[in-house]
């Protein structure tokens, strides 16, 4: 075994094991690791891997989130079947937005800016559409805590944890597949020179596209998720822009187009945030915004000192 | 329906305070034609020129459109100073790389006022605004008016300096040509800072103008972030007379779809008319194809 695999199967026992010494409050805090781990994931297919910035993920976490959360509310559906119809909006909504960009041939900052207004436009249309309970939002009816109930996806935080558990893992592998797959080559063709790969006869238009469509699936499923973990949805919040700049940041910090990466980088930052909470907490400082402060400037420390992020250095570190 | 009167009033209304949007949209175009860099923190800073100048005003009583000159001056050293220091070493990073830099200094920005004067709204009051001129049948709010004026004044001031100063070529030669401007000897970095500190002073202007209008709180600070890319990108990025154009637009279809449909749903067809305009013309209104 590559010194590579044992490293991951250590992580994956650490990971499968920490319920048995893990409270409810770290609990917790790791689901809320994963469930970043997750989602940067999903964005670095788009970024990591074929080079289209995308500021605007929140979009498809808010739609999978309503599709889903509203067939439950309204109609006592329950996710596994929303999961389907969240996952076939996010994939249009990606393929309307990624066919109308990339066939104008809008690219770099302009691409970016226009996956920021159909968020944004969403927002505000979601707060003004009778269906999601505009800004008063929608709650779904809370869990039973004590029970497991599978198919309707409600249960105690153990089961939260290990279905984001499942979903990282399973996103971890898609993506590991998918980098050594044939669109992964062509991916990281279009991505270091879109010119170049179109010269060499790769339809850069129809590889771009898939890059969005299994992009904007993935984070459909994260939406589904967050719809029945939190169990209450705004469209101010769920489709903020500092949504899309926090699914990023996991992926930014840790490695743009590594594997680890989205994964180091949801790790690191959640608990840096969490204990910057605790330190100041502690320290008697309650100022809002003292904390987001601190996480400014270590994410600034990060951005200046270690362009290519936390991971590649570790990495050959540990010859992994 | 409402009466011709009112939209024509609401029309006029939206075409002043769009142009001090246009102001404010007017620094981050010229900090993107020179120096390539997407300035994520533009919203930020105009709350930051916003405080500023009810701080002056509540400290000395100094009229908002007169702190202009203090205010105007600290943010080129600033905007000066956060060129040389962060953003010229990322010049040729990648553009997320260069968006998380500008992405941590809007999360510290914003914070930092947060800290600083809390979540409550500020504003300044002078005697003015409550004025306003009759033309016609048409109401004009003198406030809006004077912000309107010093948004022009401002404007005009930069064409001129881009248009006649040598300075000002030497920056467009940069925009230009990058290379081109280095082999003939002129010291690029120096000149970027000097454009991102005179973007600076852009939308310390609009800020000041802008308190006179509206009451600051911090979370106004992504919103007008957000409003800037808007009308840059319906105006043309790095143009110059684009920025005030998108500027005026924007400020008539908020204020129409403010009056029609409902105050909150405006910024929908702010998003609507971004998005057609990057569909059908990706360069923008005024904007050169690149």
């Amino acid at each position: 075994m590559s010194r590579r695999s044992i490293a991951l199967a250590v992580v994956g026992i650490l990971l499968v094991a920490l319920p048995l010494f893990a409270g409810n409050y770290a609990l917790s805090v790791a689901t809320l690791i994963l469930y970043f781990a997750y989602t940067g994931q999903a964005w670095n297919v788009m970024m990591g891997f074929a080079g289209q910035l995308s500021l605007g993920h929140a979009l498809y976490v808010g739609v999978g989130a309503y599709a889903a959360g509203g067939l439950f509310f309204y109609y006592g559906i329950g996710p596994w079947a929303g999961l389907w119809l969240a996952i076939a909006l996010c994939v249009a909504l990606g393929l309307a937005i990624g066919f109308l960009a990339f066939r104008f041939g809008i690219s770099g900052v302009y691409f970016a800016l226009l996956t920021i207004a159909f968020a944004e436009f969403t927002r505000i249309g979601f707060d003004h559409f009778g269906w999601t309970g505009g800004p008063g939002g929608m709650f779904l009816r809370v869990a039973q805590r004590d029970t497991w109930d599978l198919a309707n996806f409600r249960g105690p935080p153990l089961m939260y944890y290990y279905a984001m558990l499942a979903l990282t893992a399973l996103a971890f592998l898609a993506c590991s597949l998918l980098l050594r797959s044939k669109a992964g080559y062509y991916w990281q063709a279009i991505r270091e020179n879109e010119e170049a790969a179109r010269a060499l006869g790769i339809n850069a238009f129809r590889w771009k596209l898939l890059a969005v469509a299994i992009s904007a699936a993935m984070t459909a499923v994260a939406g589904v998720f967050f719809a029945f973990y939190y169990n209450n949805l705004f469209p101010e919040q769920i489709f903020n822009i500092s949504r899309s700049i926090e699914i990023i940041l996991g992926p930014v910090i840790g490695g743009v187009g590594t594997l680890f990466g989205p994964v180091l980088g949801a790790a690191v930052l959640t608990l840096l945030s969490d204990g910057i909470t605790e330190a100041l907490g502690a320290m008697g400082f309650d100022i809002p915004g003292v904390k987001q402060v601190f996480y400014g400037l270590v994410l600034l420390g990060v951005v200046m000192f270690l362009p290519h992020g936390i991971w590649p250095p570790i990495a050959r570190r540990l010859r992994l | 329906m409402p009466a011709l009167d009112l939209v024509a009033n609401v029309v006029v209304s939206g075409i002043l305070t769009g142009l001090v949007y246009g102001l404010m949209a007017l620094g981050l175009s010229v900090i993107f034609g020179v120096v390539r860099v997407v300035n994520f923190a533009h919203g930020e800073m105009m709350t930051i020129a916003m405080y500023a100048a009810t701080v002056l005003f509540a400290a000395l009583h100094l009229d908002p459109f007169l702190a202009v000159l203090p205010v105007a001056a600290a943010f080129f050293v600033f905007g000066y100073a956060l060129q040389s220091a962060l953003i010229n070493p990322f010049i040729t990073r990648p553009e997320h790389s260069q968006f998380m830099l500008l992405v941590a200094v809007a999360i510290i920005l914003v914070n930092a006022m947060l800290m600083i004067f809390g979540p409550d709204a500020r504003n300044v009051q002078v005697d003015y605004q409550l004025e306003s001129i009759e033309l016609g049948r048409i109401l004009v709010d003198k406030a809006r008016l004077f912000a309107a004026i010093a948004a022009i004044v401002a404007a005009a001031a930069l064409f001129a300096f881009f248009r006649y100063t040598l300075t000002g070529k030497a920056i467009r030669a940069c925009a230009d040509n990058y290379l081109g401007a280095r082999v003939v000897g002129l010291n690029v970095k120096h000149l970027y800072a000097l454009t991102f500190g005179l973007g600076a002073a852009c939308v310390a202007i609009a800020g000041c103008a802008m308190v006179v209008l509206v009451d600051v709180t911090p979370p106004l600070g992504p919103s007008y972030t957000l409003l800037a890319f808007v009308i840059v990108i319906v105006g043309g990025l790095g143009s110059m007379g684009g920025a005030l154009l998108g500027g005026v637009l924007i400020g008539v279809s908020e204020a129409l779809a403010g009056l029609f449909i409902a105050p909150s749903a405006k910024s929908m067809f702010s998003f609507g008319l971004l998005i057609l305009v990057l569909l059908l013309r990706p360069q923008g209104l005024l904007g050169r194809r690149a």
